[in-house]
Parts: C-alpha cells; sequence; structure tokens
C-alpha cells in the first residue's frame, strides 16, 4: 500500500485558494455549539474502534490476543458511554448515549478516518491501534486537567486505561516488525495503511483551538512532538520505516467519512434500528 | 463493628455530660442518629459481592466512595466495566430488602478508581480466592507462594485481571492488574 505523494509547493499554493468546507457541511459551522461538537469527536473516536476492535472477537491469532482485543474495545465503549450521554446532556434535545451511537447517520459522526480503517491482518489492526492510543493517551492526559469537570474526570479515568493500550500495541509492533520476514511484511503494510490518517488527528480547526482557548480543549499540536518521537523511536526498534511526511488527509471531524464507516454503522445499527424499542 | 464502637462512645459520653446545654444534647442526638444510620447501610453494603469475583464485597473493592443517611456514593472501576451496572442493582436491591428504599446512588467518576483502594481485607481474599491481589512487582503465585513468575497477558478474563504463570509449580493465575 504505497503512502500519497509528498507535499509540493505548488499543492500548498493551490490548496490556499480552496473553500475550506465540504458540499455537505451545515451553514453556519457547528449546529449543537462547541461544546456538543467537541463531545461527539471524543465519543465518535472511542465507539468507532470499539467496534472495529470487537470485529476481533473470536477470530484472533491466540486467546490471549483475543481477550486484549475485547478487552480494550470494552474500555473505548465506556468511554464512548461517558463522553456521547455527557453531550446528550449538552445538547438538550432527551437524546442519550445510546440514542446518539445508534439514531445517528453517517455524515453525523465526528470520528477520525484512522479509527474507521477496516482491521485488515493482526498487524494492520494493531498499527492502528499503536499510532491512536500513542495519540488518545497524549490526549486525555491534557484533558485530564480540563476546565470542564466532567471531561476532566472521565479523562483521568480513561488515561489509566490508554496507557495499556498504547504498551500492549507497541509491544507488537515491535515484536512483529523485529519479527519474521513475513511478520515484517505485514507489519510495514499495516502501518503504511494507517500512517496516511495521523496528521488529521493533529487538524487544530476553529472549533480545537476555540476550545483550547477556553481550557476545555486542547490544541493536539502541543503533543505533536512528542507523539512523532514516541512512534520514531518504537518504528526505529520495529526495524520499519519511519512516518512519512505527507499532505493531511481530512475530513472525519466534519462528517466527511471514508465507505469503511457507513458499513461498520450497518452492524453496529442494524439492531436498534430495526427493533427500535427491543429491550434484554 | 466501628458503627457500634461508635455509637457506645457517643451514648457514654452522654451520660458523663449530664449537666450539658440542651441545644449540645440535640446536636449529639444527631451526630448518634447519622453514624448509626450509615454504619448500618455500611454493613449492607458490606453484603454485596462483586459480580465478578463473589469473594470480595464492594466494600473491600474500594468503589463505595461515601456513605450519608440517604445517599450512597460509588465509583466505577474501569470505563467499560460490564460490572457496574450490575453492581448498581445489585447495591439497590441490597439496600431495598434492608429497608433503605430512600437511599439513592450516585455515581461519581472522580477521583478516578484505582487498586489503592481495595482494603487490606480485600486483598486477603482476592489471594484466598487464587486471584494475586495488585502489585508492583512479579506477583506470588496464589498457589504455591513462589514469586518466580510471569506475565503470559497483559490482559485476562477481566480487563481488570491480568494473566500469569508460576514458574515454580507451573500453575496460570490471575493478577488484579495496579491501576
Amino acid at each position: 500500500m504505497p503512502s500519497l505523494p509528498p507535499i509540493r509547493p505548488e499543492d500548498e499554493a493551490r490548496a490556499a485558494n480552496l473553500h475550506e468546507h465540504g458540499a455537505f457541511d451545515p451553514a453556519g459551522g457547528a449546529q449543537g455549539g462547541a461544546l456538543f461538537e467537541f463531545l461527539l469527536r471524543l465519543g465518535d473516536d472511542s465507539l468507532v474502534l470499539g467496534q472495529r476492535l470487537s470485529e476481533w472477537t473470536g477470530h484472533a491469532p491466540s486467546v490471549e490476543v483475543d481477550l486484549s482485543l475485547a478487552n480494550i474495545a470494552l474500555d473505548l465503549i465506556g468511554q464512548a458511554t461517558f463522553f456521547l450521554d455527557y453531550a446528550g446532556e449538552v445538547e438538550g434535545k432527551e437524546r442519550d448515549g445510546d440514542r446518539l451511537a445508534f439514531h445517528r447517520d453517517v455524515l453525523d459522526f465526528r470520528n477520525c478516518l484512522l479509527v474507521e480503517q477496516p482491521n485488515g491482518d493482526f498487524a494492520r489492526t494493531m498499527a492502528r491501534q499503536f499510532l491512536f492510543s500513542a495519540w488518545q493517551h497524549r490526549l486525555f492526559a491534557h484533558l485530564a486537567a480540563s476546565a470542564d469537570a466532567r471531561i476532566a474526570a472521565i479523562a483521568a479515568k480513561a488515561v489509566k486505561e490508554v496507557a495499556y493500550h498504547q504498551e500492549l500495541a507497541a509491544e507488537w509492533v515491535i515484536r512483529l516488525g523485529d519479527g519474521t520476514d513475513e511478520s515484517r511484511r505485514r507489519m510495514q503494510d499495516g502501518i503504511d495503511w494507517m500512517a496516511r490518517f495521523v496528521p488529521e488527528l493533529f487538524e487544530a480547526d476553529d472549533l480545537t483551538l476555540f476550545l483550547a482557548e477556553k481550557g476545555i480543549g486542547v490544541d493536539p499540536n502541543a503533543f505533536r512532538a512528542d507523539y512523532e518521537e514516541q512512534v520514531a523511536a518504537v518504528l526505529r526498534e520495529a526495524t520499519l520505516d519511519p512516518l512519512p511526511v505527507q499532505r493531511p488527509i481530512l475530513g472525519g471531524r466534519r462528517g466527511h467519512h471514508s465507505e469503511h464507516l457507513g458499513h461498520l454503522l450497518c452492524t453496529l445499527q442494524f439492531l436498534p434500528r430495526t427493533y427500535p424499542e427491543a429491550v434484554w | 463493628m466501628t458503627g457500634l464502637a461508635q455509637v457506645k462512645e457517643v451514648r457514654s459520653s452522654r451520660a458523663k455530660s449530664r449537666g450539658a446545654a440542651l441545644a449540645s444534647e440535640s446536636s449529639r442526638t444527631i451526630t448518634l442518629g447519622t453514624n448509626e444510620a450509615c454504619a448500618r447501610i455500611r454493613q449492607v453494603l458490606a453484603s454485596v459481592p462483586d459480580p465478578e469475583i463473589p469473594v470480595i464485597s464492594v466494600v473491600d473493592l474500594g468503589i463505595v466512595r461515601s456513605v450519608e443517611p440517604h445517599r450512597v456514593v460509588i465509583t466505577p472501576t474501569y470505563s467499560g466495566c460490564p460490572a457496574t451496572q450490575v453492581i448498581e442493582r445489585d447495591i439497590r436491591a441490597a439496600l431495598d430488602s434492608a429497608g433503605y428504599r430512600g437511599v439513592r446512588i450516585e455515581t461519581a467518576l472522580s477521583p478516578a478508581w484505582t487498586t489503592d483502594w481495595i482494603s487490606p481485607e480485600g486483598r486477603a481474599k482476592l489471594h484466598a480466592y487464587g486471584i494475586a491481589p495488585p502489585s508492583r512487582h512479579a506477583p506470588e503465585c496464589p498457589q504455591c507462594g513462589s514469586a518466580n513468575s510471569e506475565e503470559i497477558s497483559r490482559f485476562g478474563s477481566t480487563p481488570c485481571k491480568s494473566l500469569w504463570r508460576c514458574r515454580d509449580c507451573a500453575e496460570p493465575f490471575d493478577m488484579f492488574k495496579c491501576h
């Protein structure tokens, strides 16, 4: 899987003249308020990745790995519940976490593109996990000091869980990268597939900067150097190529997703949409 | 037991200070009532087992953060722990059957739960049950007591446990992870 070509000066000049938003963007920016949008981003990242990981249940290479992936998924779904329940309260339209998870359409999801990427093989799943958890760990470490007490409480709790996710994924990247020819090739493929979606994690749009200024959120560029340093160190130890420098692929935070998210939501939302009153 | 001791102490001090002013007398009565109610609620909670590890109670686990006459505050262990809802339901049922229907159950996320809050009794019960209590070093094998153990998997049968193996008796065992 080749990466996108590097950014050329003429690309940057062209990008500067383009419209910032796409055809599906709501007029006037975020509709439900900045805090609601921010909580959707946090909750949807965890929800979508949790759903992706749960696809492994019963299919992982060994029972220990199966347990690991299911448990990481459980942590993520738990975080998503906290964030989306809070988002529903902020919105004030009587939607709770379940309602937001099961009854929103793909354009209303605010997760980053990285988490919705298909699992591929185990190496690709671990590449995604490592690149995401290393970012999420730093994000939550900052949000634990958020001016919003509820976000701070959720993040302070979740940061301890994500520390495990990050450690586990880094160990696998190194083990597979610095393993056999076959495992190294697959790990490199996995990193190449996922690396394209890393720049989006550091996108600092108006909403991010607004909330960072209020002390509620954080500009991810505050921990970008630290993140890149860790990723580089792990890839080096894994004898893999460093992350390529490339132009960012953006859109997830505004609801412009890859084809994969719709398929994921079909599975995730099938039951509550087909039997809206189902309880068990 | 602590609750009873407190009640006795308050009673005896009341007996000694018969000449005390009426105001102080009534404030003592309130303290006594509150302490007693809390102690009884605490006893009820101490009888509610953790659904995943039934040998320890929710009090041993350290998830009961505060007990007041009309309110019990609990905190989840892990964000995604499926036992959280079961625990809340079990506590509700225990309180109801003990006659504390008016006591609310509230969930607080902050400060975040840590394994440091597992009581010494809880740690002993875990060990006796075959689960190594949280430890920063290689855990002692609950079967043979050897500290010569190795980690097999960072995640065990539940998010809060990791899987270990004893190098001496070769038995696998769960360890409650430090969190």
